[in-house]
C-alpha cells in the first residue's frame, strides 16, 4: 500500500501544485505523455500521485479513496456537508484565490446590498409571475447564505459555466460565482453586492479523515507532513 | 428502538381513532409536483426535500409532507365541511445532522369548516392531546394571527406593512426592517445620494437583464416616498416588541395582551378569537390554566399557519424534534384553491418518536 496524492491534473492548478511541492524537495511529475494521467512521485517514498479533476477530488476524500488532495476551498465546503467530519485542512497553498461572490447587473443602480436584493426580489417576481433567478454551480453555498441572510423570492438556476454570461441572455437576473480579479465580471457589466461576498477560497492540500492509514501510512504522513512546514 | 411494523401498528390505531372522531381516510401519492412546493415554499424546499425527475412530468418531490397535496386535493373536489385523516411515510434531506432520519411516518388529522373557528382549533388540540396522554409532553401554543394583525394595522404605509409581513417568518430580517422602518437605522452608504440625484440613471453601464429601466425607476420612486414617510412611533414599537415577549399560561397571556392592545388597538378583534378558543379548550377539558402560550412561538419552523398554532415536546429529550405540531393555515388554501378559500386547521403526529419516548420511560 502507499499513501495516495490526489492532485488537479490539468491547467495552471497542476502546475502550482507541482511547484509549490518541488519547493519542498517532492518532485511530482506526470510519467508518460501529457495525455496520460498517471503520475509519478520523486524525493519521497510510499507516496503514489493520482491525478484528477479538481471537483471530483473532494468526493475522493471524503470516500477515503485517497489520502490526501489538493482542491479548493469551495468545493470542498459546497460538495461536502458537514466537512470537518470528513476532511482536515493541511495547508493553504497560496494560490488558485477566489471569491465566491453574488453579482447584479451594474446598471441596477438601487441595488447595493443584499437588502435591496431581497426587496428587489419581491417586486420583481410581482412583475414578471417567476421568482428572481440567480446562475449558480455552488447552490449549497449560496441557498445558505441567502437563507441566513433572509433573502426571499428568489430561485437558484444551475449554471455550470460561462455564468457571467447568463444575466446578458437573459436566463438569470444575477450570479453567484467565483470571481479572482473580479475582470469578467465587469466585462459582462455586472457588480459585486457590498455585503454578498459568501466564501473566500483558495488551493488547499486537505487529509482524508475517513481513509484508512496502516502502520506503513501513517509513517510516510508522518515523514511528509514535516517536509511541508 | 421500536421497529418499522411497530410504528406501523400505533400509526393505524392513531388513524383509527381520528376516524372515530369523523374524519375520512385519504391517501396521497408519494411523488408531488416539484413546482407547486416550490411555489409555496421557496428555494428552501430544495434543501428540505428530494428531488427526481423524468422527461414527461419534469421534476417531482418525495411528499415532504401531507398538508399540501390534502389542502390541494380538498379543494378540488372536497366537500364541505370535511375532516380528513392520513398515516405514512415524509421524506426529508438531511445535510446537517447524521441522527436524524430522512424518513418517517407522520400521522394527521386536518379540518376544513367554515362554523366556529374557535372550536375547530380546540378539536384539533384536545384530539392531538388525546393521542398523547400519558406521555412527558410539554404543550406549546401560540398565535400568528396576532402579530399578523399588529403589523397590519401599523400606523405607515401599505407598502411598509407589505414588506414586515412578507417577512413575519424570518424574525431577523423583520427585526432590521422594523429597525429601519423606525428610523433607528440608516440605509446603505451612497444611499441618500443616490435619492438625491438627478439623474440617477445617467450611467455609463448599459442596461442589461430581464429587470427593465421601468422597473429600477419605480424603485427609486419608491425609495424616495420611504425616506419621506415618517418612522413607525415609539409607541407603537414599543407595542409590538411587548407583544412578542409574551409568554406565559394562557389565561395571563391574554391579560397582558390585552394590555398592549391599549398601545395597538388593531390587534382586538384576534384577542377575541383568542378568547374564544381558551373557552372552547375549556369547553373540551383542556386545562388551559397550565397551557402555555408564546405570542412569537411558530415564527421560525412554522411558514404556512396563519393563525392558532401548536407543538408538543419531550420533557427532558431536547434533542428530539417536536412530537407533534399543528396550526390554522387559512391562508394556504386560498394559495391553492384557485380563487376559493376555505378556514382550515390540522396538525401531525409522530409515532416513532412517541414510542421511543415510551421506551425511555420504562
Amino acid at each position: 500500500m502507499s499513501l495516495k496524492l490526489g492532485v488537479p491534473s490539468k491547467g495552471r492548478l497542476m502546475e502550482k501544485t507541482f511547484s509549490w511541492f518541488e519547493k519542498r524537495g517532492i518532485t511530482l511529475s506526470r510519467s508518460g505523455s501529457d495525455r496520460e494521467y498517471a503520475g509519478k512521485v520523486e524525493g519521497i517514498d510510499g507516496v503514489s500521485l493520482i491525478l484528477l479533476s479538481a471537483g471530483e477530488i473532494p468526493r475522493e476524500l471524503a470516500a477515503g479513496r485517497i489520502h490526501l488532495g489538493v482542491t479548493g476551498i469551495d468545493l470542498v465546503h459546497e460538495k461536502l456537508p458537514r466537512w470537518e467530519q470528513q476532511v482536515q485542512e493541511v495547508s493553504q497553498l497560496g494560490f488558485g484565490r477566489a471569491d465566491l461572490i453574488i453579482a447584479t447587473p451594474a446598471c441596477w443602480v438601487d441595488v447595493d446590498t443584499l437588502d435591496d436584493l431581497d426587496a428587489v426580489a419581491a417586486a420583481f417576481r410581482k412583475t414578471h409571475g417567476h421568482r428572481l433567478r440567480i446562475a449558480t454551480k455552488y447552490h449549497r453555498l449560496v441557498r445558505e447564505f441567502l437563507t441566513d441572510a433572509g433573502v426571499a423570492d428568489y430561485t437558484l438556476v444551475d449554471s455550470q459555466g460561462a455564468t457571467e454570461g447568463t444575466v446578458m441572455n437573459e436566463t438569470a437576473e444575477a450570479i453567484a460565482d467565483i470571481t479572482s480579479t473580479g475582470e469578467t465580471l465587469r466585462a459582462n457589466h455586472l457588480k459585486i453586492l457590498t455585503d454578498g461576498l459568501i466564501l473566500q477560497s483558495q488551493a488547499t492540500l486537505w487529509r482524508s479523515r475517513v481513509a484508512n492509514y496502516d502502520a506503513a501510512d501513517k509513517a510516510v504522513l508522518s515523514q511528509l507532513l514535516g517536509r511541508l512546514d | 428502538m421500536a421497529n418499522r411494523s411497530q410504528i406501523q401498528a400505533r400509526a393505524a390505531m392513531m388513524r383509527v381513532r381520528f376516524e372515530a372522531a369523523g374524519a375520512q381516510v385519504v391517501d396521497p401519492p408519494l411523488l408531488q409536483p416539484a413546482d407547486t412546493l416550490l411555489d409555496l415554499y421557496g428555494e428552501d424546499i430544495r434543501a428540505r426535500a428530494y428531488v427526481t425527475s423524468d422527461a414527461l412530468r419534469g421534476e417531482q418531490m418525495l411528499r415532504p409532507d401531507f398538508t399540501m397535496p390534502v389542502v390541494q386535493m380538498h379543494m378540488s373536489d372536497g366537500a364541505e365541511p370535511a375532516r380528513y385523516t392520513y398515516s405514512g411515510e415524509v421524506f426529508r434531506r438531511q445535510e446537517h445532522d447524521p441522527d436524524r432520519p430522512n424518513e418517517y411516518i407522520q400521522v394527521g388529522y386536518e379540518v376544513f369548516d367554515r362554523n366556529d373557528p374557535a372550536g375547530a382549533d380546540a378539536e384539533v388540540f384536545s384530539l392531538f392531546a388525546l393521542q398523547l396522554r400519558g406521555l412527558p409532553l410539554r404543550a406549546a401554543t401560540g398565535d400568528i394571527g396576532i402579530l399578523t394583525a399588529a403589523v397590519a394595522g401599523l400606523r405607515t404605509t401599505d407598502r411598509r406593512k407589505a414588506a414586515l409581513m412578507r417577512h413575519l417568518w424570518r424574525p431577523r430580517r423583520f427585526r432590521v426592517l422594523l429597525d429601519r422602518f423606525a428610523g433607528r437605522k440608516p440605509g446603505p452608504e451612497g444611499r441618500v445620494s443616490l435619492l438625491d440625484a438627478d439623474n440617477v440613471l445617467d450611467i455609463d453601464v448599459p442596461m442589461i437583464g430581464k429587470r427593465r429601466l421601468s422597473e429600477i425607476e419605480a424603485r427609486i420612486e419608491a425609495l424616495r416616498a420611504d425616506r419621506d414617510t415618517s418612522p413607525i412611533s415609539d409607541t407603537e414599537l414599543a407595542g409590538l416588541e411587548t407583544l412578542l415577549n409574551v409568554r406565559e399560561t394562557m389565561p395571563f397571556a391574554l391579560e397582558q395582551l390585552r394590555d398592549v392592545a391599549v398601545d395597538l388597538p388593531q390587534i382586538t378583534p384576534a384577542l377575541d378569537r383568542l378568547e374564544a378558543r381558551v373557552a372552547s379548550l375549556q369547553a373540551r377539558g383542556v386545562n388551559v390554566d397550565r397551557l402555555d402560550f408564546e405570542a412569537a412561538y411558530g415564527r421560525t419552523s412554522m411558514e404556512y399557519y396563519d393563525g392558532f398554532v401548536f407543538g408538543f415536546y419531550a420533557e427532558g429529550r431536547p434533542d428530539l424534534p417536536p412530537i407533534a405540531t399543528g396550526g390554522r393555515y387559512d391562508a394556504l388554501t386560498r394559495q391553492l384553491g384557485n380563487g376559493a378559500e376555505i378556514p382550515a386547521v390540522g396538525g401531525v403526529l409522530r409515532p416513532d418518536l412517541m414510542l421511543e419516548i415510551e421506551e425511555d420511560a420504562q
